[in-house]
């Protein structure tokens, strides 16, 4: 009785970066992947660069994509979001998709909504997991009120969008014999397009979403020198310095660095906090970091609870023997 | 050089001065408010209401805009009458109108229907330059809203606003933040702006400006005054494509945690730690 064929056409929103498509897009297709070995159908792709080429794009059929959209335009260089909404609509119109699937990052959740209101269509931020239930019907989990409560959404109108996190989903192995069609489509520009890039793009030098280790200060260190210490312990474990609000805030340190809400998700393997009392915004960042150490005067501090190791002390005397006894061991080692 | 710059004044003087348009949405503060872990619905009488922290940005944008070039700000905002106490906040913040769109048919709203019923409201305000918009909201937490609506008025947005380089009679130049790289746009208006934190820090209200605040006019638009401007259809939860099936309350995910208060011992712990992942 259900309408099985709500998984029939997938399509995911690749991103690109500069020359490359950003990891996301490959979690997304693996997912779509997967809804399709259920529901049975078909997973679309579209990419829209300056420079994007057809073996570049053969990628996302690699990553699980059967057909591919390449729209190659140097009106692409810059991400007007009008822009490529104009033509993402266009392709939707043509092509119908059931579900479409971007990344939660700055990228689709700027794009997303303005194809969802040209489509007429919800679309559901930022979520954590897809499913289909036994009605064949997608269910959209996200977290809401800073990750207090969890919700189950669901979409009465076609296509059914949503935004999804990075790094929840998993890409399948890149398959290079997978095969797939490319179709090269026509940009349409916009008559009156406002928005100019003035100058070049400035390119962030840290990564922090991506770090596999990460030595975090807050409050607690007092001054913008305590990073100084931090960026020691964390060059030494090949790792980046990751920071709470406050410190950016009083400009201790640079926004990229912000971990949290109106900072970034990560997810490293290691996460070494210190003078970070742990509140639901730092939280929403790093919770779910594979293992968790704390460092804080305050034994009481909530960060305690979330984490998997703690050391109740002042940063300022327990970093420096970290760092000491790291060297001590490397040089006895080497 | 005197000359251009008394002909530059008389330009802008002599031009219209900006009309800048404010979301702000009133949210339970979130550090308080309690969640029925049974229903999983939002205890919203738990908690104070307050204007979304990051619309706070938005409004202090506002606000600075004018003050380097005149005109005129509206903020507006959908919800229950309650959130009229938050519009006067707005008022006391520097906002000069402030508009609240309330009617049981706008409620149970998302993002789309939201921005339907925002939209029109705007499109009755009829001339703006610039619409300004927090980041997301800490209840809905989406961020969808201000695109939907430039989309709605077919008009450019530009998100992740983190500084507004210049502003000039008839272009704004800011700064839009991606993960990877930081952007210098330039646009014409009008063109809808999406700030984060970062913009700016928000001046608190002074007292003098609250009390003047208190007995400022809010107007109130219910449906009939969107009427011409506003599909019903699309409004409200009957207009709202999305639908919440089910919420779980999350219960905090606490980890066993080893915790030493004698500094050596936790030391040697790390490093046990370090050991076991390679890094030592
Ligand atoms: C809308 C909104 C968005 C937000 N977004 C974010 C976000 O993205 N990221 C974020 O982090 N916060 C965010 N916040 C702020 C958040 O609410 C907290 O204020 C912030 O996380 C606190 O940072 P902290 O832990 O560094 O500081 P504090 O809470 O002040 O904690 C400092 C800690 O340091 C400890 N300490 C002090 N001295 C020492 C010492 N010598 N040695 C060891 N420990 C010491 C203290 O015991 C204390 O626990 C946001 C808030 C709002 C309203």
């Amino acid at each position: 009785m259900g309408d099985k064929a709500q998984g029939r056409k997938i399509l995911v929103v690749a991103e690109l970066r500069g020359e490359t498509i950003h990891p996301v897009t490959f979690e997304l297709l693996g997912k779509s992947r997967e809804i399709v070995e259920h529901t049975g159908g078909e997973v679309y792709s579209v990419v829209f660069g300056s420079s994007i080429d057809k073996a570049k794009a053969s990628e996302l059929i690699h990553y699980g994509a059967d057909r591919v959209f390449l729209f190659k335009d140097p009106v692409f260089s810059v991400l007007n979001p009008m822009l490529y909404a104009y033509n993402l609509v266009k392709l939707c119109r043509e092509e119908k998709p059931d579900i479409i699937l971007m990344g939660a990052t700055c990228f689709g959740r700027s794009l997303g909504p303005r194809v969802a209101a040209a489509l007429k269509t919800g679309l559901t931020a930022d979520c954590i997991d897809l499913r289909i239930d036994e009605n064949g019907e997608l269910i959209q989990v996200r977290p809401a009120f800073v990750g207090n409560i969890l919700a189950h959404i669901k979409t009465k109108t076609k296509p059914v969008m949503s935004t999804v996190r990075y790094r929840v989903m998993k890409a399948r192995e890149k398959d290079e014999s997978r095969s797939g069609l490319i179709i090269e489509k026509t940009a349409e520009k916009l008559f009156q397009d406002r928005i100019r890039l003035v100058g070049e793009a400035v390119p962030k030098r840290l990564n922090i979403t991506d770090a596999e280790i990460i030595v975090a200060g807050g409050r607690g260190l007092g001054s913008a020198e305590g990073f100084k210490l931090l960026g020691e312990l964390a060059s030494l474990l090949g790792g980046v310095v990751g920071s709470s609000r406050p410190p950016v805030d009083d400009g201790w340190i640079r926004k990229e660095h912000q971990v949290g809400y109106s900072g970034s998700i990560v997810k490293p393997r290691l996460y070494i906090a210190c003078g970070i009392s742990g509140s639901p915004q730092h939280l929403f960042g790093m919770k779910d970091a594979e293992t968790i150490v704390a460092i804080n005067s305050d034994p009481s501090a909530p960060i305690f609870r979330v984490a998997d190791y703690g050391i109740v002390g002042d940063l300022y005397q327990v970093i420096p023997l970290m760092i000491k006894e790291i060297k001590a061991r490397r040089s006895s080692v080497g | 050089m005197e000359g251009l710059k008394t002909s530059l004044k008389t330009s802008v003087l002599l031009k219209q001065l900006l009309n800048i348009i404010v979301l702000v949405k009133q949210v339970p503060d979130i550090e308080r408010v309690k969640f029925d872990v049974e229903t999983g619905r939002i205890d919203r009488s738990s908690a104070p209401a307050e204007i979304n922290p990051f619309d706070l940005n938005a409004i202090e944008a506002a606000v600075q805009i004018k003050e380097k070039m005149g005109g005129f700000i509206t903020a507006l905002s959908m919800g229950p009458m309650q959130a009229v106490s938050s519009l006067r906040d707005a008022v006391a913040r520097g906002v000069d109108d402030a508009i609240l769109l309330e009617d049981r048919r706008f409620a149970g709203a998302d993002t789309l229907a939201t921005s339907h019923t925002l939209a029109a409201a705007i499109r009755k305000i009829g001339s703006y330059d610039i619409i300004l918009c927090g980041e997301k909201t800490v209840d809905g937490d989406t961020g969808q809203v201000g695109a939907e609506v430039a989309q709605l008025l077919e008009i450019p947005h530009i998100y992740y606003v983190s500084r507004i380089i210049r502003v000039s009679e008839n272009s704004i130049t800011v700064v839009s933040e991606a993960e990877n790289a930081s952007y210098t746009l330039e646009s014409g208006f009008p063109v809808l702006l999406s700030v984060t934190r970062d913009v700016n820090k928000p001046r608190l209200p002074t007292l003098k400006s609250k009390m003047k605040a208190m007995k400022s006019e809010v107007k109130i638009w219910h449906a009939e005054d969107l009427s011409g401007f506003l599909d019903l259809d699309k409004a409200g939860y009957a207009g709202s494509p999305t639908w919440v099936q089910k919420v779980i309350v999350q219960k905090e995910k606490t980890r066993q945690c080893r915790i030493h208060r004698q500094v050596e011992d936790g030391l040697q712990e790390l490093m046990r730690l370090l050991e076991a992942k390679g890094l030592v």
